[in-house]
């Protein structure tokens, strides 16, 4: 009995995805729905800049804190173990949790979501700044040295752009977990494009919550595309060896640069 | 954070009444496990015998890879809430069910295909050359070297069904993430912190016990130390854990 019901509804939603979603397909509550990115693209983009913002300002602010608590964690062993084993133990925390922990710190604001996302993102950063800087060869680091480098500049100067493929690299998985991660923001009505899901899922709208949702995945990957360019633009000299691929083994760059 | 908020999230833990019932934590932490239990089952009936056997013909390198990629550009949220609109949102927990899986299945692939691939090639060829067959190499070589490996997908499959089957309330799905989106909704911080701090406890607890049952079921314990000698450092950090993605 089910099945032809099922055809025909297939038939029309595919007649609708041909008209590219023609005149109508509003009141038909269809998947793709041109009239709804003309109608509401003010709507899209607002939600789409939220979504942007919270995400940068998250990734650059856990960067910012990642940096100090790696370098940190370098030069005293000691602390090492308790940095990483605290900020696995942030990322074990299930996110709906962790910005309804922090509703009651700083209200319903966008702090909570931004806060929560920078928590997460330290988990990935650190792990990643310490692994391209135990990354630089013993030698290079004497070479620098030995020329007179002092530590500031040994850092700045060589230590820094050789981790570079390495921090790149945390910086796209971390920023392409929290585009993912900021929809759930819209439990406290800072989700960017979470925003609409939610509401199209209260309203029962299929186009707002498809659209909304193929934004965020297509927001991902721009990200991570440019996040890739930076990187090629900054280190020219690892393109020949690596394919800015490789997450875990900087040992090549350091060799091709050697 | 505010002492109101802990003493209220603690009264309201202390309720009786806020533990019985259908909506009380007993019933909501029984749907969470029953849930996060069948969907762990499924995706390991799903992706450990795929990346074995990828992993032993040393094919599908790219496919492992890139499957866990994608799994973190596409927020859980949309894929509960694009399942729950469409034809099988009238199926009870099937949108939960699905989305669960869909989320448990990379880490598992691609943790254990990786471990599988990076068995020590020399050991390999040793037991090829005295004679062991495709499956003996698979269980008795591939499988006790890879099992560091394997068990940290296992576990990160785990901690993943768990923080997403909270996101499941979110989607009008069921779970502890329920009291946490009812909170919400009632304005009750006191509710909201108390289902946060239960979410919370349940993830630390699921990933502890595993890590203990990953110590306690190690084929190589004692042994894995001679054998790491030839194998790169293991990276910083207390759990090597490839491709981390929090939910």
């Amino acid at each position: 009995m089910e099945a032809p019901v099922r055809a025909t509804e297939a038939l029309t939603g595919l007649r609708s995805l041909a008209q590219g979603g023609g005149p109508g397909c509003l009141e038909r509550n269809d998947w793709i729905c041109g009239e709804y990115l003309r109608t509401r693209s003010q709507e899209l983009l607002s939600a789409t800049l939220q979504h942007i913002g919270i995400t940068a300002v998250s990734v650059l602010i856990g960067l910012l804190i990642a940096f100090p608590l790696a370098l940190l964690a370098r030069h005293r062993r000691g602390v090492a173990g308790p940095v990483l084993g605290l900020t696995t133990v942030l990322y074990t925390v299930p996110s709906l949790a962790m910005f309804a922990l922090l509703t009651p710190v700083f209200g319903v604001s966008p702090a909570v979501v931004v806060t929560g996302l920078v928590l997460y993102s330290l988990t990935i950063l650190v792990r990643n700044v310490l692994a391209g800087l135990d990354a630089v060869p013993a030698e290079v680091r004497e070479a620098a040295r030995g020329m007179g480098y002092g530590p500031a500049r040994l850092l700045l100067e060589v230590e820094l752009p050789l981790a570079l493929p390495a921090l790149v690299a945390g910086v796209r998985i971390a920023t392409v977990s929290t585009v993912a991660m900021t929809t759930i923001g819209s439990v406290v009505g800072y989700g960017g494009l979470g925003n609409l899901i939610a509401s199209g899922m209260e309203g029962f709208f299929k186009a707002e919550v498809l659209t909304a949702s193929v934004l965020c995945v297509l927001l991902a990957l721009a990200a991570d595309l440019l996040l890739l360019g930076v990187q090629r633009l900054l280190t020219p000299w690892t393109r020949a060896r690596t394919g800015g691929r490789r997450v875990r083994r900087p040992a090549p760059v350091a060799k091709a640069v050697g | 954070m505010s002492v109101d908020a802990i003493t209220g999230a603690w009264q309201w833990l202390a309720t009786a009444a806020n533990w019985a019932g259908e909506k009380g934590v007993w019933h909501r932490l029984g749907e969470h496990l029953w849930l996060s239990g069948v969907c762990l089952l499924l995706s390991c009936l799903i992706a450990l015998p795929l990346a074995l056997w990828l992993g032993h013909i040393g094919k599908g390198g790219a496919l492992a890879v890139n499957v866990s990629n994608v799994g973190r550009a596409v927020p859980t949220f949309a894929v509960l809430v694009l399942l729950t609109l469409s034809p099988l949102g009238t199926h009870g927990d099937w949108p939960t069910l699905i989305a669960l899986v869909l989320f448990a299945v990379p880490p598992l692939l691609t943790n254990v295909h990786l471990g599988i691939r990076e068995a020590d090639r020399d050991v390999v060829e040793a037991a090829r050359g005295m004679g062991m067959s495709g499956g003996q190499l698979l269980w008795r070589v591939e499988i006790p070297l890879a099992y560091p490996l394997i068990m940290t997908g296992l576990r990160s499959a785990a901690v993943q069904v768990v923080a997403t089957a909270t996101l499941a309330a979110l989607a009008g799905g069921g779970g502890l993430g329920r009291i946490i989106t009812a909170g919400f909704g009632n304005y009750d911080t006191a509710q909201v912190v108390a289902g946060a701090v239960l979410v919370a406890l349940l993830a630390l607890l699921v990933e502890g016990v595993l890590v203990l049952l990953d110590r306690a079921c190690d084929p190589m314990r004692g042994r894995r130390r001679a054998v790491r000698g030839k194998a790169p450092a293991p990276p910083p950090g207390p759990a090597p854990r490839q491709d981390p993605q929090p939910t």
